[in-house]
């Protein structure tokens, strides 16, 4: 396929994933902060909630304080914010368009209505209610997109690539979280314990939708390491990212073996699959989890320019 | 102005055969059922319509072209004239071009003004003595087609460059399909969905002579912020080709390939939806950057189709038009089958005399304008804007042609009043390969939607209708 198309399909699913990874740190950071002081600390939620979403350079051009009002205008509707939701959406659609042929009448219907309705929006929601509704819209919609892309897509280089595209930003995302909230995952915090923590934790993995989860894999309550132990190295949890890189090695491989050859992109992606199928926590806390998590993101950056150089340009 | 023909009640009123069923049904069906039809089909075209009419990102939804819910019919008898009528002057604008490019024996027997070819601007030098795959230059052409009276039909215009428009016949169509099965059910309506079929052989059959007997086709688009950019989709689709933008392209060893995921792939045929300023800045304009850099040394090497070739405006310029029955004789040696209207060359003066005496009944057209413009419709004008053209006829005659205001025929059309008649034209494309010239049998309707007008052009509020062609 057109390298270009490929290209278009791989942002196209990288921008509807991140739109819904934004809808839901608002959403837990929402929740974060209705709770009274006492259980969640003096700490600034919304700018933490700017520096999981990855942009906290930007936001701070602009504004010298995060609060809720800008924090929640500038992840899920400024256009000044290139990773906005609304921007994630206009971009999705931008490229949608562009590969029209490469996609599926249900997919683009997803992805237009989305668009349509965006408008309806406005400027943003005037209440906490409408601005809740609005992000579960914004679930809806890219579960609404995928779900159409899962079930209406030939299985080729087309779907192949879009799955590329959501992997990556989804082991991305997931990666940012723990970036940020390393140190209360800590198990030094394990003594100092208590509701300040808990809240925090169950915030952790709201923003990845793993609380129900975290029950039924370790049938325990939310311990910090175990939240770790889900978040990077459970196959069984889809937003870890050992299940990103097991999804990522999947795709790659399928194209590689369709085109006949394989290339850097399968290598690397291989070698990080590898490391964290050996990896044990006790290990990972050992060496450091700040330090592991940094290497993860730089080494899925390092990918993600390869499958571009290596297809996509 | 005459009384206009009805293709529906004729001129004395009487039903016309092929519209005995329709004009059956449309005095059956409620109004109100119409009407909800209308609505429906509105929507429908909005839905699937929201996927192709949505161009810029404002106010995207207003672009949807009216359609008209009522199908204007053509018997099998008039298909078959119009359809040889058709066949013999896409002969003739091939032999034309390729004459105009090779030998010029048309220009040196006199019968087309040199001129008129060489300072035409569409004009391209680069293409003398340049061989064509197969000798075929327009192979989509979009003819604009009149009709007067129950025997006449006029070609208003050639579209020999990119013609467009097919979209909206072969989605009239499915949309007809889907909420008028009880209509279709009382005629046999010849089908129009092998089109995009059609046009693949006709592509495939043009590839350069050495290429695979698996020929590679794309379809090439000027990119999203075209107006017709959903058309181009929209037929790549349908053929199951890459749409390219020519930035997937590029010029190796003058040979064409695109950019794929598994490495470049050699490209053999290209149907492109880009006019031919626009193909190589280093043919054309230099600050093209919808291009591709040395696609026309590949195409000069005869490593590449290009479909329409390069060059092929010289035939549908409007002064060039009013030539057409000659060249049609020139070539052909036959009588043209289908008319031209009636046309004064300002360019030779006993036809300027005529004009400038009877200028209050005739329409002045610039020879380079389109859409309207630089154009006096003699009926319509006040004084002042008539001896303004007068002065511009005298200073520039050569840019000049008039022409008698037509009455063109009309048909039944659904208007806030009810049904109607408004004016129609037809844009059926002629398909021209290496084996034979396909038509689908059809093409497009335009109709003027205001009460009276003559213009049928989308920009300025015309809609569209599907177009039957009944068996026998």
């Amino acid at each position: 396929m057109l390298s270009r198309t490929a290209d278009n399909l791989y942002w196209l699913s990288r921008y509807v994933e991140r739109a819904e990874y934004l809808a839901r740190i608002l959403e837990a950071t929402q929740r974060l902060t209705s709770l009274p002081i006492g259980y969640v600390g003096e700490s600034n939620e919304w700018e933490s909630a700017v520096a999981t979403a990855g942009c906290a350079h930007a936001f701070f051009e602009i504004y010298s304080e995060a609060n809720e009002e800008n924090v929640t205008d500038f992840l899920a509707f400024s256009t000044a914010n290139p990773s906005s939701i609304r921007s994630c959406f206009e971009v999705a659609r931008t490229n949608a368009r562009a590969v029209r042929t490469a996609l599926t009448m249900e997919m683009w219907d997803a992805i237009n209505g989305t668009w349509l309705e965006l408008k309806r929006y406005g400027n943003g929601p005037t209440s906490r209610e409408e601005l809740s509704r609005f992000l579960r819209w914004v679930q809806e919609c890219s579960l609404r997109f995928d779900g159409s892309a899962y079930r209406t897509m030939l299985r080729n280089d087309a779907y192949w690539f879009s799955r590329l595209g959501l992997y990556q930003e989804r082991a991305d995302n997931t990666a940012r979280i723990l970036d940020v909230k390393y140190h209360m995952l800590l198990p030094v915090h394990e003594h100092v314990g208590g509701p300040l923590d808990y809240f925090q934790w169950a915030a952790i993995l709201r923003s990845v939708s793993a609380l129900t989860a975290y029950h039924w894999v370790y049938r325990d309550n939310v311990k910090p390491w175990l939240v770790a132990d889900l978040l990077i190295l459970r196959d069984e949890m889809p937003r870890s990212l050992s299940s990103c890189y097991e999804n990522l090695v999947r795709y790659l491989d399928a194209i590689a073996i369709s085109h006949g050859r394989q290339g850097p992109a399968q290598r690397l992606a291989r070698g990080v699959r590898t490391r964290l199928q050996n990896a044990k926590m006790e290990d990972i806390f050992q060496s450091g989890l700040h330090e592991f998590i940094q290497e993860f993101i730089a080494d899925n950056n390092r990918i993600g320019a390869t499958i571009t150089q290596q297809y996509l340009a | 102005m005459p009384v206009a023909f009805d293709e529906m009640n004729g001129v004395n009123g009487q039903i016309r055969p092929a519209y005995a069923q329709l004009s059956a049904w449309l005095s059956e069906i409620r109004p109100d059922v119409l009407d909800f039809r209308r609505r429906e089909a509105e929507v429908l075209f909005r839905r699937i319509g929201i996927t192709f009419a949505v161009y810029g990102e404002a106010d995207a939804t207003e672009r949807l072209i009216p359609f008209d819910v009522i199908p204007r019919i053509l018997s099998g008898e008039e298909w078959r004239k119009l359809k040889r009528g058709l066949e013999q002057r896409v002969k003739a604008i091939n032999a034309y071009i390729k004459d105009i490019y090779g030998r010029r024996e048309i220009l040196r027997a006199g019968v087309v003004p040199e001129d008129l070819v060489f300072q035409n601007p569409v004009f391209r030098p680069e293409m003398n003595g340049q061989k064509v795959p197969h000798d075929i230059y327009v192979h989509i052409a979009g003819i604009d087609i009149v009709r007067v009276d129950a025997d006449t039909f006029y070609v208003l215009e050639d579209n020999a460059r990119t013609p467009s428009g097919v979209s909206y016949m072969l989605e009239n169509r499915e949309i007809m399909l889907r909420l008028f099965p009880e209509l279709f059910s009382r005629h046999r309506v010849a089908p129009v969905d092998n089109y995009p079929d059609e046009l693949l052989e006709t592509l495939r059959s043009v590839a350069p002579t050495g290429a695979a007997a698996e020929p590679t086709v794309v379809l090439m688009t000027p990119g999203i912020y075209n107006s017709a950019y959903y058309e181009h989709s929209f037929l790549a689709d349908k053929l199951g080709v890459e749409l390219v933008e020519g930035r997937d392209l590029f010029v190796k060893g003058e040979v064409v390939y695109m950019r794929t995921t598994q490495g470049p792939k050699r490209v053999d045929v290209i149907y492109r939806r880009i006019d031919d300023d626009f193909l190589d800045p280093l043919a054309f304009r230099p600050d093209s950057a919808l291009g591709v850099p040395g696609l026309m040394a590949a195409y000069q090497a005869g490593n590449v189709t290009l479909a329409n070739a390069v060059g092929t405006g010289v035939a549908d310029d409007k002064a060039v038009y009013s030539y057409m029955p000659d060249i049609v004789q020139f070539f052909l040696s036959e009588e043209p089958i289908l008319k031209n209207v009636p046309t004064w060359r300002c360019r030779e003066d006993e036809h300027l005399s005529y004009v400038l005496d009877n200028i209050e009944q005739l329409v002045v057209k610039e020879v380079h304008g389109s859409g309207g413009y630089g154009m006096l419709i003699g009926p319509a004008a006040d004084k002042a804007s008539i001896d303004a053209f007068r002065a511009k006829l005298k200073t520039h005659p050569k840019n000049f042609i008039a022409q008698p205001t037509l009455a063109l025929s009309t048909c039944p059309t659904c208007v806030d009043s009810g049904v109607a008649p408004r004016h129609v034209d037809l844009r059926p494309f002629v398909l021209t390969g290496r084996d034979k010239i396909r038509i689908v049998p059809g093409g497009l309707t335009r109709v003027a939607m205001k009460a009276g007008s003559l213009v049928v052009n989308s920009s300025q509020g015309g809609g569209t209708k599907d177009t039957w062609v009944l068996d026998g």
